[in-house]
């Protein structure tokens, strides 16, 4: 029993020390002096690799699941003779759910794994320490444009993915299965309400940005440098990633669903 | 030794509850070529971490150009090493930069130099070290000696008061071995640097070095010129200056009764 306590408290006091030094880490990168437009093309270059780079998959991803949705949406409705209400049953699931978990999911998948496993093997490799060598802090150098990278391009993505998916509701619902399209649009248009669904499906994806990306560069910077540490802190951001946006999920859904 | 560039006094070193370095004290001259030897796992490359300020020493105190190091701001040290250049064991280019990017790296992010001034500077370094002609290259398209001759380049793009090798000669074939030795020697007179040299390779450092010091058990067991260390009788500095495969560094590392291991019927997992 002392044994099971022990180790409890042991795995407490480790994820405080780790959380700790996450936190440290992300202020000490993030709350900088910010410099002018000389390091523009840093933050481009890494929304080109988080944001750009993910959108074949977001958007392949968000058309078969908007179509899926129509589908069973379709099915469902039909049973009680509303289908004309599937426009605003395709919109509101992925608006609130769909659009901001899965684009985070998907976002994790590519984007973040790409980020640990890059700034892994530039530690594996000494290239942050030959930065620090040369006077520049890489904290600002590499890390914060990837951080700021993220933080900009999952809102976006999700945006992108919410649009896509709609449209393969529709292309389900209207051009296959002949819902009439004026129903399906004005539906839509009248049960979605920008601030309450359309803002809190933005804001939920904004907070995921931050945390898979944070975490990401984070797993990276801390790999142990070897093809093993960096493989498992690949595994580790793809992983703890998954599981805090699907629980932070349910958390955001909560506040929000009670008026915060 | 005089016109010290670096002094280290005093400094103790630990990491893990593993004493590295007990009390060491050395100067490096301006000007001079400085080796810093000795057998594996010794400290060698931790005493260049602790000389640059990438670790804070236990106890002690160094001091370059007349500063000290391990009680300076993270803003004053990064200032600080722009006098600094240091070519690491596998060069440590930046792999998504091409050859001339990464020799301008550091002239962009520290100088105010238009293209062209900076294009002036990076085809002058890129010639010293020859490969002016690979500089459309990436690190991934050169071999190991190229990318060390690209990394000094990049070393001297600020033209630094000291320059630090972390084993260059290590894993080169002779020629590129030939290459590095006389571009350390000529790199250092040309431009006036002060250059360490940590390296387990005792002909070729001993052929360019002014100074030599020799480490063992955390401690400097040998300090002189090369050729005087050559004859000394510590059995330490004798022990690594000819190659001797057993003495005070032993063949084996430290373990039980042979015999009594064998007949043992234990299983053991390791």
């Amino acid at each position: 029993m002392i044994t099971f306590v022990q180790k409890v408290g042991r795995l407490g006091l480790s994820i405080c020390t780790e959380l700790g030094r996450a936190s440290f880490f992300l202020s000490k990168s993030v709350w900088r002096k910010p410099r002018t437009g000389k390091k523009l093309h840093l933050l481009a270059h890494a929304l080109f690799n988080s944001g750009v780079l993910s959108l074949p998959i977001i958007i392949v991803s968000a058309l078969f699941i908007g179509m899926v949705v129509g589908l069973q949406g379709f099915n469902i409705l039909n049973k009680f003779a509303v289908t004309s209400a599937l426009g605003s049953m395709v919109a509101l699931s992925v608006v609130r759910e769909l659009g901001p978990v899965v684009t985070a999911l998907l976002f994790a998948g590519r984007a973040g794994s790409a980020l640990t496993a890059e700034i892994g093997l530039m530690k594996a490799t000494e290239q942050l320490d030959a930065m620090e060598m040369m006077g520049v802090d890489p904290l600002g150098r590499i890390m914060l444009p990837r951080l700021l990278g993220g933080f900009i391009s999952l809102p976006l993505l999700t945006i992108i993915f919410c649009a896509v998916a709609i449209y393969g509701g529709n292309l389900i619902g209207v051009q296959w299965l002949g819902v009439d399209a004026g129903a399906f649009w004005n539906n839509m248009q009248s049960s979605v309400d920008f601030r309450l669904d359309v803002m809190n499906g933005i804001i939920k994806s904004a907070v995921f940005g931050v945390v898979i990306t944070w975490m990401a560069v984070y797993q990276g910077a801390s790999a142990v440098p070897t093809a093993e540490g960096i493989s498992h802190a690949t595994t580790r951001t793809v992983v703890y990633s998954s599981l805090i946006v699907l629980g932070l999920d349910f958390v955001l859904t909560a506040m929000m669903m009670g008026g915060w | 030794m005089s016109n010290a560039l670096i002094r280290v006094e005093n400094v103790s070193f630990a990491h893990n509850g593993r004493s590295i370095f007990d009390n060491i004290s050395l100067t490096i001259e301006q000007g001079k070529i400085t080796a810093i030897m000795g057998p594996s796992g010794t400290g060698k490359t931790t005493l260049l971490r602790l000389l640059t300020g990438q670790l804070k020493p236990s106890s002690g105190h160094i001091y370059f150009d007349e500063q000290c190091i391990n009680t300076l701001s993270q803003k004053e040290l990064y200032k600080t090493r722009r006098k600094m250049g240091m070519l690491f064991q596998n060069g440590a280019l930046f792999t998504h930069l091409t050859v001339y990017e990464n020799v301008a790296f550091s002239l962009r992010e520290h100088t105010q130099l238009s293209e062209s001034m900076i294009r002036d500077v990076v085809l002058l370094k890129l010639e010293a070290v020859g490969l002016r002609g690979a500089r459309g290259l990436y690190p991934h398209e050169l071999s190991g000696g190229m990318a060390r001759r690209v990394a000094l380049a990049r070393a001297i793009a600020l033209d630094p008061m000291l320059i630090l090798y972390d084993e260059p000669f290590t894993g080169q074939d002779p020629i590129l071995m030939g290459i590095l030795v006389k571009l350390i020697k000529e790199l250092n007179d040309a431009l006036e640097l002060t250059s360490i040299i940590v390296s387990h390779d005792v002909p070729e450092t001993a052929s360019i070095a002014d100074y030599l010091y020799v480490l063992a058990g955390g401690q400097v067991v040998g300090a002189g010129a090369p050729s005087r260390l050559v004859a000394d009788n510590n059995p330490h500095v004798k022990q690594f200056m000819h190659g001797l495969p057993d003495g005070v560094v032993p063949f084996h590392f430290p373990a039980g009764d042979f015999m009594a291991d064998l007949l043992s019927s234990e299983g053991e997992q390791y």
